[in-house]
């Protein structure tokens, strides 16, 4: 192609600003300038903004409402742990690439069994289908108790747990969570993981399948008239999406040595979905930012005493506040003229209705 | 039957005993046309007539309740919208349905998804297929743009296009689809004088540059009658009258209807 484009322009400031992100904190850490806290943030937050990112590929790209995306990245978590520790003597890197690798197939599993029924469907069904898919997932690995040993992998419901063979080891302990695990993430395997969702996301955008995607969003009669396979791009996005959760969720729960199943539940859902509409929905650059910073600054909130009681109210009167001012009509038409509309959920979803519901055509 | 350049050939479209019921109403019944290559056809006919609904059932939005249509002399029953289009039929819509976030070039190169080949995949790794077809897709679309005088608007988004260039941008989006038979649902629609002139003279250049089959629905008859070859009206979902403009406008059944609607 002779000359960029505006969106392959934009897609190179987003890598810009993650690797010089990346370099600047390597080189805080370094100096010792950072402290524990922050430190413990790095993965985290790596994690947060590619389901920050995924998330916007499924709401703002495709323009599909999903509450459950926690579900997915429950999925990548726990089978990320499971392939980790039933390879305990390769080399750790290794480890960690197999477990994001089997997490994303996990999620796109659940991408697909969720997508393949539910994205037939006109209307938003997706909205309430995902909510209780994160839902019924959280409740499933609960129960679940896993054990490993020479034999391979042991599942039961019963809470007395499998037997296990001698050297055996329990992976995942029902309530209690995975147990146990290897600290296998880094910060470095966590820049890495979104350099590589914003290179999947942003090629898949300005790829033809990026175009039908968008077109379906905008006008899903008009997608069709132009010869669009609808449900074919609709679970494109969404598996894709779901697999990126995936991959984030097994970074995630290789951070820490134990992992429960309600870290994963609808409130982290709706947490994400927060970040995704208050950085702009369908903009991938306001994904990264808004889950960072809102990841980040409650936790560092959570210092001060009196912060740590009223955090969840600080929270939501800026979120409240936020809103308020990226709908105001002054501030949108400015944002919108330099493409950086951070378009109000609701409103989005109000149209969305109304083009539905029209049986004009 | 004879086509517009008098020789003989079988129709690229031809429906029979087309109909559709909702319910109890017959929305369309008995609909029998045959369109033939080069044909510019108008479909004229009430408010509620049943003009749109023919389209819809022969872009496959909706199922015939009776009857069945042809492309090429193949049966289309069953067939979805998306593959009508790859059958070789594309339509506009009589409210506009753009993709109002897209650019304009973009909107055009949506529709040339199904003579696209590289995969998802290629597509995210830019494998040299996806750069090739890139490519080629970029410099047809802003040809096709061109033809309607549009390549200096192909970075805006389609949403804000004055109203007769967003007409305009459908039609180039349904010929980017590659169909050869192309249904214009009123594309005059809320056009002032200049613009619909303007919009005439595109059809009627648009049918030869692209060789395609136009079936044209259109309440502004100076425009149908002027640059149709064959009229077919249709009232509370049947055949009235079909022949030359000349012979439409002097039918006594199709002034009874028109008149009739204006006595309502
Ligand atoms: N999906 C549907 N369900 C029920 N009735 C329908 C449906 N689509 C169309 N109709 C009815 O079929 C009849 C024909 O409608 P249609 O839109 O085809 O008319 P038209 O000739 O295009 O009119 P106009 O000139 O106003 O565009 C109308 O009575 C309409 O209400
Ligand atoms: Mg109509």
């Amino acid at each position: 192609m002779k000359k960029l484009s505006k969106a392959s322009v934009n897609g190179f400031i987003n890598y810009g600003i993650v690797i010089a992100a990346f370099l600047v904190l390597q080189l805080m850490i370094a100096r010792g300038m950072i402290s524990n806290t922050l430190k413990s943030l790095l993965v985290p937050v790596c994690c947060y903004i590619v389901m920050a990112i995924s998330l916007n590929l499924t709401v703002g790209i495709l323009g599909e409402l999903s509450l459950g995306h926690a579900g997915f990245m429950s999925l990548g978590a726990f089978s990320g742990i499971v392939t980790a520790m039933a390879l305990p003597d390769a080399a750790p890197g290794l480890r960690l690439v197999a477990a994001i690798l089997v997490g994303s197939v996990a999620g796109a599993l659940g991408g697909v069994l969720v997508g393949v029924p539910v994205l037939r469907l006109q209307g938003d069904y997706l909205a309430i289908v995902t909510l209780a898919f994160g839902e019924i997932i959280r409740n499933i690995i609960v129960v679940l108790y896993i054990g490993l040993d020479e034999k391979g992998l042991h599942v039961t419901t019963n809470s007395a747990g499998p037997t296990l063979g001698e050297g055996g080891v329990m992976v995942i302990k029902g309530p209690m969570g995975a147990v146990g695990v290897p600290k296998l993430a880094s910060f470095t395997a966590g820049f890495l993981l979104v350099l590589v969702t914003l290179f999947v996301v942003q090629n898949l955008v300005a790829s033809r399948a990026g175009r039908a995607i968008m077109a379906l969003r905008d006008n899903r009669i008009a997608a069709e008239s132009v010869g669009i396979h609808v449900t074919k791009y609709k679970l494109m996005a969404f598996v894709i999406s779901a697999a990126l959760a995936g991959a984030a969720g097994a970074l995630f729960g290789l951070n820490y040595s134990s992992t429960v199943s309600s870290k994963f539940g609808f409130n982290t859902s709706i947490l994400i979905l927060v970040f995704v509409v208050l950085g702009g929905l369908g903009s991938i650059r306001g994904s990264i930012l808004s889950a960072a910073l809102l990841y980040i600054l409650p936790e560092m909130l959570r210092g001060f005493e009196f912060i740590t009681k009223a955090r969840m109210l600080i929270y939501a009167i800026i979120l409240i506040a936020v809103m308020l001012t990226i709908n105001n009509p002054a501030l949108k038409t400015l944002l919108e003229e330099r493409d950086l509309s951070p378009a109000g959920l609701l409103g989005r979803l109000k149209g969305k209705t109304k083009e539905k519901g029209g049986a004009g055509r | 039957m004879t086509t517009a350049n008098g020789k003989n050939a079988a129709p690229v479209m031809k429906a029979e005993n087309l109909g559709i019921t909702f319910g109890g109403l017959h929305a369309v019944s008995g609909f029998d046309m045959e369109l033939y290559e080069g044909d510019l056809v108008g479909l004229i006919g009430p408010n509620g007539a049943g003009k749109t609904t023919v389209f819809n059932l022969l872009t496959g939005v909706y199922q015939p309740t009776e009857g069945n249509f042809y492309l090429n002399g193949k049966s289309m029953l069953g067939k979805r919208p998306h593959q009508m289009v790859e059958a070789g039929i594309a339509r506009t819509f009589q409210n506009i349905r753009l993709f109002q976030d897209l650019t304009v070039l973009d909107n055009v190169k949506v529709a040339f998804n199904q003579s696209m080949t590289y995969s998802a995949l290629e597509g995210i790794l830019r494998l040299p297929r996806y750069w090739k077809e890139e490519e080629e897709i970029d410099r047809k679309a802003r040809d096709i743009l061109s033809v309607f005088h549009m390549e200096n608007e192909v970075a805006q988004k389609a949403k804000n296009l004055p109203y007769g260039r967003q007409r305009k941008l459908e039609i180039a989006r349904a010929i980017a689809t590659g169909a050869k038979i192309l249904l214009l649902d009123e594309p005059a629609a809320g056009m002032n004088p200049t613009e619909t002139a303007e919009l005439m003279e595109t059809i009627t250049l648009i049918r030869t540059r692209f060789g395609m089959s136009i079936l044209l629905i259109e309440h502004d008859m100076s425009l149908v009658m002027s640059i149709c070859e064959r009229i077919v009206v249709i009232d509370y979902g049947q055949i009235i009258a079909a022949g030359t403009p000349y012979e439409i406008a002097n039918d006594p059944r199709v002034i009874g209807a028109y008149l009739g609607q204006d006595s309502e």
